[in-house]
């Protein structure tokens, strides 16, 4: 017997993830979710992003990691207040979930941040299909992943606002086709930014955070 | 695994009362194409999951949903078959995807014993 059901698999989470939105909304708070591949360079990026954008933004950050703390260690040294959410005490999910980022932001004073940081896990799938109540969404990827990556993920490339391609300084030592990454990313996004930075040098990161910086004050203003 | 989790929620929730003691044979879904799902891992994290309950040895059947786009500035219409999304018509980029990203449960198939 067939009982038809007719519901979006991803209802609950979207819910949640209205409601987060709302709350961002009333506390006048920017949320950007930050994605990519394990060890692509979210952190290193974040540290030096929280870094340029003090102190004309105010900014805290929500850190999802599987199982350690290193990353948010790391990130508290930026002075910015940051939550750590374990995603091993919910299953060891591979994304956060909205309602994760709802208990997490309860630890968070928002009305005393313009701009909320979330580095989502290292997952270039499921973090695509979860929203959190974000207004901008980034993706980094480096040189040392495959030129084609975008096209494995496309989800993940259509949905978010920019694209990071880090670890620039790197090139000099690799044969990365640079050009097609890029035009694979342009494919599936053509309007998207690309910014090309060194997360460890600090090459190519001001455009990048002129355009966060610029987002903020059109929702905050 | 959150969406395997999330589809037994829903399955688990649409058997009906007069039939609470039912086993679901199949859960039908709707997945696009551009949908973040691994078949593979979805039916892998389905099976772990559903061990022992109502939905043990359910069949996950996807119904694949092609990508379709639409040009705003044109109003040309298209399947994809790959990511690109530029208007093969007036080569505009400002495109819209009108399907492709479902992820639906469509019904519940279920058998007394
Ligand atoms: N050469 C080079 N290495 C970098 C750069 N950015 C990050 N790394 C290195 O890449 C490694 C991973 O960087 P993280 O910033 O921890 O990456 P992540 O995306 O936060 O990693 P997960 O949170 O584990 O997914 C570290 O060893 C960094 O030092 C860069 O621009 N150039
Ligand atoms: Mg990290
Ligand atoms: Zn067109």
């Amino acid at each position: 017997m067939e009982i038809k059901v007719v519901r979006k698999v991803l209802d609950v989470n979207d819910t949640m993830a209205a409601r987060n939105r709302e709350l961002f909304r009333s506390k006048n708070v920017f949320v950007l979710n930050m994605m990519s591949s394990p060890g692509s360079g979210k952190t290193t990026t974040l540290e030096k992003t929280l870094a340029l954008l003090a102190p004309d933004v105010r900014c805290a950050v929500i850190v999802g990691d599987v199982c350690t703390t290193n990353d948010a260690d790391r990130l508290a040294r930026s002075g910015v207040p940051v939550v750590q959410v374990n995603t091993d005490a919910f299953g060891g999910d591979c994304h956060l979930a909205a309602h994760v980022i709802e208990k997490a932001a309860m630890d968070l004073d928002l009305d005393q941040a313009d701009l909320l940081i979330v580095e989502n896990v290292g997952n270039l799938v499921c973090p695509a299909e979860f929203d959190i109540g974000e207004d901008a969404r980034a993706v980094v990827l480096s040189v040392t992943e495959g030129e084609d990556k975008p096209l494995k993920y496309p989800l993940m490339f259509r949905v978010c606002d920019a694209a990071l391609l880090n670890k620039t300084d790197l090139l000099p030592h690799l044969d990365y086709d640079k050009a097609a990454a890029l035009e694979n990313i342009r494919q599936i996004h053509p309007q998207m930014p690309i910014f090309e930075m060194s997360a460890r040098t600090g090459a190519g990161l001001a455009p990048w955070v002129e355009w966060l910086k610029d987002q903020v004050k059109h929702k905050i203003r | 695994m959150g969406l395997a989790l999330q589809i037994v929620e829903i399955a688990k929730a649409s058997i009906p009362a007069q039939l609470a003691d039912a086993r679901v044979q199949r859960v039908n879904l709707k997945v696009g194409k551009m949908a973040a799902v691994v078949p593979e891992s979805l039916r892998f994290c389905f099976e772990v999951i559903t061990r022992s309950t109502a939905l043990e040895g359910a069949e996950l059947f996807i119904e694949e949903v092609p990508v379709v786009a639409r040009c705003r500035a044109c109003d040309h219409e298209w399947t994809l078959n790959g990511p690109v999304f530029r208007c093969p018509a007036c080569d505009g980029v400002n495109v819209e995807m009108i399907s492709g990203r479902e992820l639906d449960i469509v019904s519940i198939e279920v058998e007394k014993d």
